[in-house]
């Protein structure tokens, strides 16, 4: 009997210590060692992203030997996005990040999780566009990282050649080349559509920003403050939704859209499987990893407008990184040098050997490389002639959670343009409550 | 425990004799009611102070950083917006057709594992595998052999020139693709419950009707069912209340997708929390749970009555 019980508080007092090993584990953290600094640096854990980072780090850590950073990854898009917002709401935030700009920013509620980098020296070196999307009234909060790029229709310029076609500056110039490929093509996909990656579905909506700005100028400003005029329901915004539906019912997809993902489109477009796909002109990364013969091969003409007056490239502003409040002492030092080094020389030579130039730079202290993909020189092509605009998720703190599910709906043809439109108008009305925004 | 054979320790013959409770209550020490507390605190603290905690929160309109009461809107939207309102229909479509696949498929498994069948203990691994296994490992997979262009499946049926479907890609298809998915997964618990069922049977009412000459739809029917029914009870509450709640197996195959075709309320909370809506998550939490209510309250007292008629 009496062996059986010391037998039995053994155990108990094992499971007892067993189970607490893992809650002491788990209370990790950084910290300084033989005087060196650690900082942590938080970024999206897709391929790209991961391998700047890295590079970044490498550079930096050769140019700093008292600072080590450690790497953190999470996903991107709005799997990310809530975690960013717990984060930086528990104080449990990496002390250096790497997020876009703009609304989704605004959405951290950056005075009061984010450090005020306003009196940094590369602060004067940013254009006023990008100044804009990383500041609040009271304070700037992020570095760019990375160029600026288009949201537009990237095209392989051989099967456009083959066929004898020209840039479309007009939306009915751009179906017609479109039917024609698919007369004529011998099985190339005219427009290339990828619904397994849900947020490649918005760019008929979102990349024909520039030309409903062109259109009106004030579209963005109304549009925030709720005028009746300025919703997706009515034109020039609803063109995007009517586009979308039109390329599905003319049947001018490719064959497996539902299910292609963005990596299998780049490697359609860049092989000439496919002919022209709406896409982020950053995508050209993947391009130059997996097909780096072809990347010449690839254009980009802005989405046509109705009038070709109006058309005009829509650009997004480059993703930042930011440095979170709960980061104090040392280790914001540290980590200001390390924002600080993103925009110097070194930095920008990382940006430049890591791929993704996709536009021009947003500071002054970064400059092109002259091997450049040649869509970078489309894309310059529309600065000089002026016609560009900004995204709206630059010039309006809202955008609906739920748009990439009623474009790919309206673009698989479930709902129709009209009724996707109303969707979205409702889907922006809880956001903008949500922000706390007047006139909701 | 009163009317029990006479004590032979220590307690005195006097209190024991027809004395009611509070007297005994009064010399046994509370000391093993001690040991519920450790749970009760964990039970309170994660369940039942956030299940109150919620429905306050329901009713305002949060982001992590303050909170303003706006009373029921969040539940007005939730059945006006149409993506909300398919979601809702879509978790009854999902809870009831799987619900009712496991028990129909469940019980006929469980009679073929518990007859005389070869290789009758591989076979019920093999049944029961499934159930081990991460339900978003299940989806991912079956999301590759389901894809329409390039999955095993669609390829198999195309080489016997049957017709491929677009099986989570089609939004009339997406959701039941999912079920069935779940169903594979799910039917080994079901035919667990329904094994021990079976074999908790008494041979001798077998017995008995085979030598009446009863055939083997007629033993099924008039003995195997009725004295399996404790069994189907459990198997109805447990799956109805998984299926109606079910996240893992449609966030991995479609995300709620194509559009809003798959989506049920346990996605819809997931993407409104995604998103930041935080008030409208916990009012789509409130609607689960009371819609789950409803729902299992009746079908078990309906369930849980019948067995007691026996």
């Amino acid at each position: 009997m009496k062996s059986s019980s010391t037998r039995r508080v053994l155990l108990a007092s094992a499971g007892i210590v067993a189970l607490a090993v893992p809650l002491a584990a788990c209370s990790g953290g950084g910290g300084s060692s033989d005087g060196k600094v650690e900082i942590s640096y938080l970024t999206q854990s897709d391929d790209a992203n991961t391998n700047q980072a890295k590079a970044l780090i490498a550079a930096f850590e050769k140019a700093n030997p008292d600072i080590t950073v450690k790497l953190e990854t999470q996903p991107g898009g709005t799997e990310g996005d809530n975690l960013m917002k717990t984060k930086l709401s528990t104080d449990s935030m990496n002390d250096v990040f790497h997020y876009n700009s703009g609304s989704l920013l605004q959405a951290l509620n950056p005075d009061q999780t984010l450090v005020n980098l306003s009196d940094q020296d590369w602060a004067s070196d940013l254009t006023d566009d990008f100044k804009a999307v990383v500041s609040t009234d009271n304070g700037l909060y992020g570095a760019p990282w990375g160029t600026s790029f288009a949201g537009a229709v990237l095209y392989n310029k051989k099967v456009y050649e083959q066929l004898g076609l020209e840039v479309p500056t007009t939306w009915d110039e751009f179906i017609s080349n479109s039917e024609k490929i698919k007369a004529d093509g011998g099985g190339i996909a005219p427009i290339l559509q990828s619904f397994g990656d849900t947020w490649t579905s918005q760019l008929f909506v979102l990349g024909d920003f520039a030309n409903v700005s062109a259109v009106n100028p004030d579209w963005a400003e109304e549009y925030t403050a709720n005028d009746p005029k300025a919703k997706y329901v009515e034109e020039p915004a609803l063109a995007g939704f009517t586009h979308g539906a039109e390329v599905f019912e003319k049947g001018l997809l490719n064959e497996d859209f539902p299910s292609m993902t963005n990596a299998q489109a780049m490697a359609a477009l860049a092989t000439g499987a496919g002919a022209q796909y709406p896409m982020l002109s950053a995508t050209i990364s993947a391009v130059q990893q997996d097909y780096p013969d072809n990347v010449n091969d690839i254009g980009v003409f802005a989405l046509p407008a109705a009038d070709a007056a109006d058309t005009s490239i829509t650009m997004w502003q480059p993703n930042a990184i930011y440095i979170a409040k709960s980061t104090e002492g040392d280790k914001l030092d540290a980590a200001k040098k390390f924002v600080a080094f993103a925009n110097s020389d070194e930095g920008c030579q990382v940006q430049n050997e890591g791929g993704s130039i996709a536009g021009p730079y947003v500071t002054s202290a970064c400059t092109l490389p002259d091997d450049v993909p040649d869509l970078v020189n489309d894309i310059q092509a529309y600065f000089d002639s002026g016609k560009t605009g900004s995204a709206l998720e630059f010039l309006s703190p809202i955008k609906g959670p739920n748009l990439e599910n009623i474009t790919v709906a309206v673009g698989s043809g479930i709902t129709s343009a009209e009724d996707g439109a109303a969707q979205y108008d409702e889907d922006v009305k809880k956001q903008a409550q949500q922000l706390g925004l007047e006139g909701w | 425990m009163t009317t029990a054979v006479a004590p032979t320790g220590a307690a005195p013959p006097a209190t024991r004799s027809g004395r009611n409770e509070p007297k005994r209550k009064g010399i046994r020490s509370p000391y093993p009611s001690w040991f519920y507390i450790p749970a009760a605190v964990l039970f309170i603290v994660f369940f039942a102070v956030p299940t109150f905690a919620s429905f306050y929160f329901s009713l305002t309109r949060w982001t992590l950083f303050d909170v303003q009461f706006i009373g029921f809107d969040n539940f007005v939207q939730f059945f006006q917006e149409p993506q909300l309102v398919q979601g809702f229909i879509n978790t009854f479509i999902y809870g009831f057709v799987t619900s009712a696949a496991k028990v129909v498929l469940g019980l006929a498994l469980a009679l073929l594992l518990t007859g005389p069948i070869l290789g009758r203990g591989y076979l019920r691994a093999v049944v029961f595998f499934p159930v081990l296994v991460s339900t978003i490992g299940v989806g991912l997979t079956f999301k590759a052999l389901l894809d329409p262009f390039h999955g095993v499946v669609n390829n198999i049926l195309g080489f016997f020139n049957l017709p491929e479907p677009g099986w989570y890609t089609d939004p009339s298809l997406a959701l039941l693709t999912v079920a069935g998915v779940d169903i594979w997964k799910g039917v080994g618990i079901a035919t667990l419950i329904f094994m021990a069922g079976i074999v908790a049977i008494p041979h001798e009412y077998f017995e008995a009707a085979r030598m009446d000459g009863a055939g083997a739809w007629s033993i099924f029917r008039n003995i195997t069912l009725p004295l399996v029914r404790p069994a189907t009870a459990t198997v109805i509450i447990l799956s109805l209340i998984g299926g109606l709640r079910e996240f893992a197996m449609i966030w991995a195959m479609t995300k709620g997708g194509p559009g809003f075709s798959s989506d049920v309320i346990a996605s819809v909370i997931y993407k409104q929390y995604q998103a930041g809506f935080f008030g409208l998550s916990t009012a789509g939490n409130v609607i689960l749970f009371l819609v789950v209510t409803a729902v299992m309250v009746p079908v078990s007292w309906f369930l849980n009555r019948r067995e007691a008629e026996l």
